[in-house]
């Protein structure tokens, strides 16, 4: 070959095309998947949503059951009223990255299930933990205060110890290995996630996680900021 | 790390002896993971289950010989200074296509093995491979040798998940594709088992590995490193 392949000029040209190639393959393959991604992150949320209210789904039934449980799904302000939008395609994820976003221009979703014949109101949250964002739903018995069921998940906490709020074990503590949990409405402080264990006659304290402090306070500070906006939105329920 | 480059004939045919070897070595004697000791992180962290095991293999295998071939391919014209570079873009790129196909077709394991797939980038194996393969061989080569280590480090993982899922959970199931158990867990607990839930801990990849090297350097004496 002619041309000296080490000189500057090849260097910086060959860089150049190869990013630009890349960068266009990938581009396409991002864009030619993210439909169908889209369609399973949608499920996933709908698996969440009934996980919160004890309801076991699969990928394959997940819609189909989420049709049949949630009677209603709806949105509301940070004052806490009801407002036109719809839930499922606000991204508070994206919305909690965007630090431009004024707090009262946000929106916040709430999905109403009926199962039994008893009405509960799931809450989605999301907050940070250790290494990166962690997020929830929290659903709440009509008295607005029991919780009824939690389900916790999260990006990138370390295996074995923040990576635990992913588990069934963890989010029972929530609702059942304890007592069922109250979140403190009226009190000063709402919830709270404590180290050294929680005795089911503490109302509002669930047990964190050990060696994942920061992740556990995370959750603590998730569900604190989140049911302070709702809190206004079920009082007007309540009445 | 082997660091021998060998340049091909030109007129060989494609499955000769040589070319064979380049599959077979790294699944015995040239193993990367018990012999070069290569990957053993993610071997270690994602071998709990069968199922993650098979698939982190196929992605593995995936981005050993496709960034073989593509660097085998353009190995003439790569200005030797950025090399590194172009190998780690190589490789970036072909797992990043892996992640977004998992996200799309397997949701679930792609979540379950979650970073680790982007650690594939990292993995000793590949940039080795392409280091002191694929930038002084042919493509068809290669892809051999590629396919030869990416198929090592596989058959290393699925025996470790199969040891561990048996004894950690009792059963070994691929859902998704059908229940497959082969030891159910009646079956288990009726021979008097109790899972072992350290079997489950990375610790225990570890040991696994090992008294894998340890079989493997008790048949063939020569592999024993003398001091």
């Amino acid at each position: 070959m002619a041309f000296d392949k080490n000189s500057n000029a090849f260097t910086i040209g060959f860089a150049i095309v190869m990013v630009v190639v890349v960068g266009v393959l990938l581009s396409g393959v991002s864009l030619g998947l993210k439909e169908k991604q889209n369609l399973n992150d949608d499920i996933k949320k709908k698996m969440d949503i009934l996980g919160a209210v004890n309801i076991q789904s699969t990928r394959d039934n997940a819609i189909e059951l989420f049709d049949q449980y949630i009677a209603e799904a709806y949105v509301i302000d940070a004052a806490g009223r009801k407002i036109d939008g719809n839930a499922l395609n606000v991204d508070i994820k994206k919305d909690f990255r965007d630090k431009s976003k004024a707090e009262t221009d946000k929106q916040f979703p709430m999905y109403v299930c009926t199962k039994d014949g008893a009405t509960y109101y799931v809450v989605p949250m999301v907050g940070t933990g250790l290494w990166g964002p962690i997020w929830g739903f929290v659903a709440l018995e009509s008295d607005f205060s029991s919780i009824y069921g939690a389900k916790f998940d999260h990006k990138s906490e370390t295996p074995g110890l923040g990576a635990e709020i992913r588990e069934l074990e963890f989010q029972k503590r929530f609702f059942e290995s304890r007592g069922k949990k109250k979140i403190n409405f009226g009190g000063t402080k709402l919830f709270e996630v404590v180290k050294g264990g929680a005795p089911a006659e503490w109302e509002y304290q669930v047990d964190g996680i050990t060696g994942g402090t920061i992740t556990s306070k995370g959750v603590e500070e998730m569900i604190i900021r989140t049911f302070k906006v709702y809190e206004g939105h079920f009082k007007t329920l309540k009445q | 790390m082997s660091t021998e480059v060998k340049t091909a004939e030109p007129k060989e045919s494609l499955f000769s002896k040589k070319n064979k070897k380049l599959v077979t070595d790294p699944l015995s004697d040239n193993n990367p993971i018990t012999i070069q000791v290569l990957g053993i992180c993610s071997a270690l962290a994602i071998t709990v289950q069968v199922q993650q095991a098979v698939i982190m293999s196929l992605a593995v295998t995936f981005v050993t010989f496709g960034g073989n071939v593509v660097i085998s391919l353009i190995r003439n014209i790569i200005p030797s200074r950025i090399r590194i570079i172009v190998q780690l873009v190589i490789v970036a790129s072909l797992v990043i296509i892996v992640n977004e196909i998992l996200k799309a077709y397997l949701p679930d394991i792609s979540e379950k093995l979650s970073v680790f797939v982007g650690l594939i980038i990292t993995n000793c194996i590949i940039m080795g491979r392409l280091e002191a393969f694929a930038l002084g061989n042919k493509p068809w080569p290669s892809f051999l040798d590629g396919l030869g280590n990416g198929l090592g480090y596989s058959w290393i993982l699925v025996v470790v998940a199969v040891i561990r899922e048996i004894l950690g959970s009792g059963a070994i199931s691929f859902p998704g594709i059908g229940q497959i158990k082969f030891l159910s867990p009646e079956f288990m607990a009726s021979t008097g088992y109790m899972n072992n839930n350290f079997i489950i801990l990375p610790p225990m990849a570890l040991v696994i590995v090992g008294v894998i090297i340890w079989i493997q350097r008790t048949r063939n004496k020569s592999l024993i490193e003398s001091h």
